[in-house]
């Protein structure tokens, strides 16, 4: 009995060492420890013993069983480390495959930088204020202080409706309609669609968008003007970003100013691109005449203030590089899906 | 207004690089456009002399000269022209020069014969035989100017001048002459400025012995001077004359005409000059035309007027449409012999709207459409005389006719330094401002500033802060904070839009920008019931064409433009939305309704029925809009638009009764229309009623204590209910434990009875208080098949 159960421990021994994966493990302790298994029918035969003998074998039975359920238990975790390895390798992934996406859209490139100026003016305290892009020639012209003559009124620049409405040739309108609801302090921009009868080609669409600025209160200088436009374009182009401001007209203005920015591609010494000026206008300003308050029932001696208005399609322009104005009209997939 | 630099420096001189002349201008509001020095894309082009001409030995049509170019050996030169001699002195454009055009030229052989160079043509050379009368156009330059060989071309031509372009503001007419930019020039640079009254002999005649001028309009002719020269020459102007209107962009003529145009260009006046021969009764009569009344203008086409156009008439007919275009048979030719010069002022509305409706905008009629000062009649027909006896022109007869009706006076406005400091935010001392008004020509008399007879423009206090501002220099303001703090804040609208547009990107779906106007044909391409009141539109009078002629009353066609264009650009799927306006024509008289709507669009090999609907309603969630119904497109009451959509494949989403929008799969035949040849699905939308129906306020409900229960239902039904009948109904029969409805299946074909459906769900129940006993469920799927049954559908039996 004693050489038998030496024979079970050799044997497992052996078997356990070949042994090379979970499965046939299962099966040796099974073989080797189940209730079937030889030392079980080994132990089962312990009653045939003499009292001597019986503990002696039975302390050696013990020892097998617990030399193989140790070698069992430590093949099994080297197995199972084994086989995790093995899983780990197969299972490999080529990392460069593309990810599943769900698919998210865009903003239109106008929205986008509409809505950073937007920021920009909440930021500074300014209100969000919209109004009808039909307008009567009053809104659009007459309280801008440009007379009844004047060329802008022209149906060469001006779209005119069967009513005599005009599509509005800027966001103006809605600084005359602010000024005649609101009272001293103001401070607003409006954004919106404007329109002007120009054929569509690489830089003119005869529809395009405008952000408009007004600030009315006791006390504002053009040197705030300045400043805040100072402080406009250096969130939109970058600190470095300077500005200038050069003497104009607008009937609505007096001072009245054009706005330039350096030329970013030359840094002012001259380019193709600035038209050798080594500035490039982008916006229009001036101190709000005198005039227009007036027509606004706004006490021209007790309020002044400042508006200044830019075109949004030549800032996205010219902040993606995109050169051509019909790509912001024509909506093509390939293009919005850039933004 | 293009400037020569060489004519400006006759008044003033600024000793200055050409670039800082520029800049410095530009920002006392003079706005620099461009400038060009003339030639100077002209190089190595020298004076040659031909020493020789000989044929060609390949070529019947080439010679081969000899040229001295002022070097030790001649230079052999290929031409094709056939009017060079020898001794002729010529343009010859060496190995490695230039010319205009970006055209080089280099050495090369002709024929197996050696040509370093071209001789050169006036039009190589950039110029006309207007710029060089004695020169022919078809052959080579021949020169008659002093020049000996090897000098450079340029200084031959008096190529030294630049001319410097300008923007003049609408307000600033008086800007359009070299004097006026010459006085900004003085203001700029504080160098002196000379101007002096010009002055002519004239011979001792009395002009009325010639002609006679009635002016009856004085209105739109507050002003007519009306000059006679007698015994003209006509010939080419001097070559410093022709240099200038050149410079100025003018072609020069003949002496009187360049004279005409001279003294336009130098004082702003618009001139004109009539053949007296053809001034029938040699009488001048400024009159408004009448309807029907012809005249053959200097173009050469026969214009019709109407009387409300103001004409320079002799006894008979018009000869000139004033301050517009002269006639054509009154005009300056080669036989005249006496000359009527009219310098005069018409009232700027009048030129404006008859050289728009007569279509021509001339030099003349765009300077009088700015207005200009009627005092400046006098000095310019004085500098027209000045220069008829300076080039022997004529004879200038020794007095004029002026027929003055305007009321001079000088503009003023209050001067204010103290308010003017406040505006701008500066701290400039009283004298200083006084200086930078006086170099404009303002003085300053008892609290006023008194503007120049010239400018026009002077009315208010603010129009003093501003000359002196630019003067002062407005790259001198501080740049400073506005005073003061203010909250700014999106309204709720806005902040919904924002919401919208958010949601619908994360949706998938791209954002378009479209037109707002359409054409009305659009309204037949989507298929719009003739009496639609969507067909009433805001018309433009004026547009550029058909296609953007009416402002839109719906969305869908610019959205569907779009898709097609993506469709038809092989783009092979697309998710595109837009929040833009309608615009709804009011009754009456006020301004239409501008309506946001917010119109989705896509298509692809994923994309259907059920994947907008799924969007739509995943963007109705989360804008705070639960719980709405879908019907039948066809129902719908709100939107015209129905008649676009695929009838069994459209929903209109309601809202406690109230439609919200419109959405489906499109009518085949507005495919067709738009040629997409896939199916596409679109939805129309209403902000505000989105906006008025959304439920802002959400608040948190405690998270379950207690197990949910699920029992799933198989039931079998006539097809044509709508599942979402049966949905209702289980909704309605649960009662307050119902967590969720969720359908999991709906199968038609083998094993289902022809015309009938099976629809699987799974129905969530839980109770806040309790877990739920089975007797609450099983109660609660009585109640749930009780009412079922009562639709027509029945518990499936496996």
């Amino acid at each position: 009995m004693k050489s038998q159960l030496e024979n079970i421990k050799a044997l497992a021994v052996e078997e356990l060492t070949a042994c090379t994966d979970l499965k046939t493990l299962e099966g040796l302790r099974v073989k080797y420890l189940g209730k079937k298994g030889e030392l079980t029918a080994i132990l089962k035969q312990m009653g045939k013993l003499s009292a001597e003998e019986r503990p002696v074998i039975g302390q050696l039975a013990n020892e097998v069983r617990e030399y193989i359920d140790n070698e069992i238990t430590s093949k099994s975790a080297q197995l199972t480390l084994k086989e995790q390895e093995e899983k780990i390798k197969s299972e490999t992934l080529d990392i460069t495959l593309p990810g599943k996406k769900k698919n998210i859209g865009s903003l239109h490139p106008l929205t986008i930088v509409m809505n950073e100026i937007k920021e920009i003016f909440l930021g500074m305290g300014y209100d969000v204020v919209e109004g009808p892009e039909i307008e009567t020639e009053y809104y659009n012209f007459t309280a801008l202080n440009i007379p009844e003559n004047h060329p802008a009124r022209d149906t060469q620049d001006t779209f005119y409706s069967a009513e005599n409405f005009v599509l509005r040739t800027a966001t103006s309108t809605v600084q005359i309609r602010t000024m005649e609801d609101r009272k001293p302090p103001i401070r607003i921009i409006s954004p919106g669609r404007v329109y002007r009868s120009d054929a569509i080609d690489a830089t003119h669409s005869p529809l395009f968008h405008q952000i408009e600025g007004l600030v009315i209160d006791k006390g504002v200088t053009m040197s705030d003007l300045k400043g805040t436009l100072e402080t406009l374009m250096k969130k939109l182009y970058g600190e470095d970003c300077q500005i200038r401001l050069r003497p104009h007209y607008f009937p609505f203005t007096e001072p009245s100013a054009e706005v330039d920015i350096m030329c970013f591609n030359c840094g002012g010494k001259g380019c193709p691109m600035c038209k050798n000026e080594g500035w490039i206008e982008v916006l229009g300003a001036g101190m709000v005449h005198p005039k227009v308050l007036e027509i606004c029932g706004i006490d021209s001696n007790e309020y002044g203030g400042f508006a200044f208005g830019l075109g949004l399609e030549r800032i996205v322009m010219r902040r993606f590089g995109i050169k051509d104005i019909r790509l912001l009209i024509e909506n093509d997939l390939r293009f919005l899906e850039q933004f | 207004m293009n400037l020569s630099m060489r004519w400006l420096s006759d008044y003033i001189k600024t000793d200055m690089p050409v670039k800082e002349f520029c800049h410095k201008m530009t920002m006392t509001g003079s706005k620099v456009e461009a400038y060009e020095t003339e030639g100077s894309e002209i190089s190595k082009v020298v004076a040659a002399k031909i020493l020789s001409v000989v044929p060609h030995e390949n070529s019947d049509h080439l010679v081969v000269c000899q040229v001295d170019i002022g070097e030790a050996e001649p230079v052999q030169i290929v031409t094709g022209a056939s009017n060079v001699n020898a001794g002729d002195w010529v343009p010859a454009a060496l190995n490695g020069s230039t010319l205009p055009g970006g055209i080089k030229i280099k050495k090369g052989k002709l024929r197996g014969v050696e040509s370093n160079g071209m001789l050169c043509s006036l039009g190589e050379l950039g110029l006309t035989v207007n710029d060089f009368p004695y020169a022919i156009e078809d052959g080579i330059f021949i020169l008659q100017e002093e020049c000996t060989a090897g000098q450079d071309i340029k200084e031959v031509l008096g190529f030294n001048d630049t001319t410097v372009e300008f923007e003049i503001t609408s307000n600033r007419p008086d800007c359009f002459s070299v004097l006026g930019l010459a006085r900004e020039a003085h203001a700029t640079f504080g160098s002196p400025l000379d101007i002096k009254e010009p002055q002519y002999k004239g011979n001792d005649e009395d002009i009325n012995n010639y002609l006679s001028v009635t002016v009856h309009n004085k209105e739109l002719c507050p002003r007519y001077i009306g000059g006679i020269v007698k015994n003209v020459k006509i010939e080419p102007s001097p070559r410093w004359l022709r240099e200038r209107l050149r410079a100025s962009g003018v072609r020069p003529i003949n002496n009187l005409v360049d004279i005409t145009n001279f003294v336009m260009l130098e004082y702003g006046q618009p001139m004109h000059a009539f053949d007296l021969r053809y001034v029938k009764g040699n009488a001048i009569n400024v009159r408004n035309a009448v309807n029907g009344e012809k005249i053959m203008t200097l173009d050469g086409i026969e214009r019709e007027l109407t009387d409300d156009m103001l004409v320079i008439a002799d006894a008979e007919k018009p000869v000139a449409v004033a301050g517009v275009m002269g006639g054509e048979y009154s005009g300056i030719m080669d036989d005249t012999t006496t000359v009527v010069f009219e310098s005069a002022n018409f009232a700027n509305d009048s030129v404006r709207k008859t050289a728009k409706k007569l279509g021509m905008r001339t030099d003349a009629s765009s300077r009088y459409e700015k207005g200009i000062n009627p005092e400046n009649t006098l000095p310019a027909i004085k500098r027209a005389f000045e220069l008829v006896e300076m080039l022997g022109a004529g004879e200038v007869v020794g007095t004029v006719i002026d027929c003055n009706n305007s009321t001079p006076k000088n503009k003023s406005a209050d001067f204010d330094p103290q308010w003017i400091n406040g505006l701008l935010g500066t701290d400039i001392s009283e004298e200083e401002m006084v200086k930078c008004l006086e170099s404009l020509g303002f003085r300053i008399e008892n609290g006023k500033a008194v503007a120049p007879e010239y400018r026009t423009d002077i009315e208010f206090k603010a129009d003093i802060a501003e000359e002196v501002a630019r003067i002062y220099g407005y790259d001198k303001l501080q740049a400073t904070a506005v005073k003061g703090v203010a909250k700014g804040e999106l309204t709720e609208k806005q902040k919904y839009e924002r919401l919208i547009k958010n949601t619908m990107t994360s949706l998938g779906c791209y954002e378009i920008n479209t037109f707002s106007f359409i054409s009305p044909k659009y309204f037949d391409k989507i298929m719009l019931p003739a009496d639609s009141k969507l067909r009433n539109t805001i018309t433009i009078t004026n547009p550029l064409g058909e296609d953007t002629s009416v402002m839109r009353t719906t969305a869908l066609p610019s959205l569907l433009d779009v898709v097609s264009r993506n469709y038809n650009n092989r783009n092979a799927k697309a998710m595109l939305f837009e929040l833009g306006k309608e615009y709804i024509p009011s009754s009456d008289g006020n301004l239409p309704a501008e309506n946001l709507v917010l119109s989705v669009g896509m298509y692809g090999d994923d994309v259907d029925f059920y994947t907008i609907k799924g969007s739509l309603e995943e963007l109705l969630e989360k804008c705070g809009i639960n719980d709405c119904e879908y019907e039948r497109a066809d129902s719908s009451k709100v939107f015209d638009e129905k008649c676009a959509f695929h009838p069994g494949r459209s929903a209109v989403i309601v809202k406690d009764g109230i439609e919200i929008g419109i959405f489906g799969e499109l009518h085949p035949a507005v495919l067709s229309e738009y040629e997409i040849e896939t199916r596409a699905y679109a939805a129309i939308l209403g902000f505000n009623t989105m906006f008025e129906n959304r439920v802002t306020e959400k608040s948190y409900k405690a998270l379950p204590k207690f197990p949910a229960t699920s029992r799933d239902l198989s039931l079998i039904c006539d097809d044509s209910i709508p599942v979402g009948q049966l949905e209702k109904a289980i909704k309605n029969s649960v009662g307050s434990i119902l967590e969720k409805i969720t359908l999991f299946d709906v199968y038609k074909g083998k094993q289902i009875e022809e015309g009938k459906k099976s629809v699987s769900f799974s129905i969530t129940m839980r109770s806040a208080e309790a877990t739920l006993t089975d007797e609450q469920t099983d109660a609660a799927m009585k109640r749930v098949l009780k009412a079922l049954s009562e639709q027509g559908a029945e518990l499936r039996m496996a």
